[in-house]
């Protein structure tokens, strides 16, 4: 068993796992956690593939796409949970129902 | 196994734990410090898979910039009368259904069908190969993505800086 072998593992381990985090938790915070995991499953998928095929650093540079992209969801996303948190008071995304009053 | 392999285990290990941890975990701050532990610990399997560039970036960018506006998010979001913000789950039982027959579909595809014996080289990739290719071959996404990310965070700031109406009681 390779160490590329336990990467992958990890890699379907964070995504399942982060894919349940964003049904499960009620709490708008904690479902953008699950997708920063989501989106870090998928680099570490990337650069273990780029271990294999290592001829050039091709997925490397991917990933480091997909962290600039990561970034920009996150910093977007917590000020639209923000300023949805002012205007009804709640972070719970089930409550959350009307895009205008 | 030498010290490379056992670190190898060490931050896959840790990663996994807090992995768990944070789907089990029911206060936000408590989460985001499991979040801490699993970027890191992704950072130090980085290092070892010889992409030592995007274990840098991981380290600036997720520890240093996104943990900061998740706390920062968390501390604006609470009401802030001395107890600690608890999280109700919803969805248990399809949540987590769904998760792990995901798991098992990935484990199993990963483990039974793909044969990795061929192609696989413990050759390092050169730090000046990486820079090199940033900046021919792959400058244009690379200028592109930085214009993105200006643009997403002035973004950010005009929507977290304008103000709402409060709702109707």
């Amino acid at each position: 068993m390779t160490p590329d072998y336990d990467l992958l593992f990890l890699g379907a381990l964070l995504f399942s796992a982060g894919l349940s985090i964003v049904i499960i938790k009620r709490n708008m915070i904690f479902v953008l956690m699950g997708i920063e995991l989501l989106l870090n499953s998928s680099v570490l998928n990337l650069v273990a593939f780029n271990r294999i095929h290592n001829d050039v650093p091709d997925g490397q540079i991917f990933g480091l796409f997909v962290i600039v992209i990561a970034v920009c969801e996150a910093a977007v996303g917590l000020a639209i949970v923000i300023q949805v948190y002012r205007y009804y008071q709640s972070s719970v995304p089930d409550q959350i129902n009307e895009l205008k009053e | 196994m030498n010290a490379a392999t056992i670190l190898h285990y060490f931050f896959i290990t840790t990663a996994a734990v807090a992995t768990v941890a944070l789907v089990f975990a029911r206060s936000v701050f408590y989460g985001a410090l499991y979040l801490m532990i699993i970027l890191l610990s992704l950072a130090g399997l980085y290092v070892l898979s010889f992409a030592e560039f995007l274990a840098v970036t991981q380290i600036l960018v997720y520890a240093g910039g996104v943990l900061v506006l998740i706390i920062f998010a968390i501390m604006l979001t609470s009401n802030l009368n001395g107890k600690p913000l608890l999280v109700d789950h919803s969805n248990r039982l399809s949540g987590g259904l769904l998760g792990l027959t995901l798991l098992s579909i990935l484990v199993y595809l990963i483990a039974g069908q793909i044969n990795w014996n061929n192609a696989y080289g413990s050759e390092a990739f050169a730090l000046p190969v990486f820079g090199r290719l940033l900046m021919t071959r792959y400058v244009l996404p690379f200028e592109l993505i930085g214009i993105v990310l200006l643009i997403a965070l002035i973004g950010a700031a005009v929507v977290a800086s304008s103000s709402t109406k409060r709702p109707k009681p």
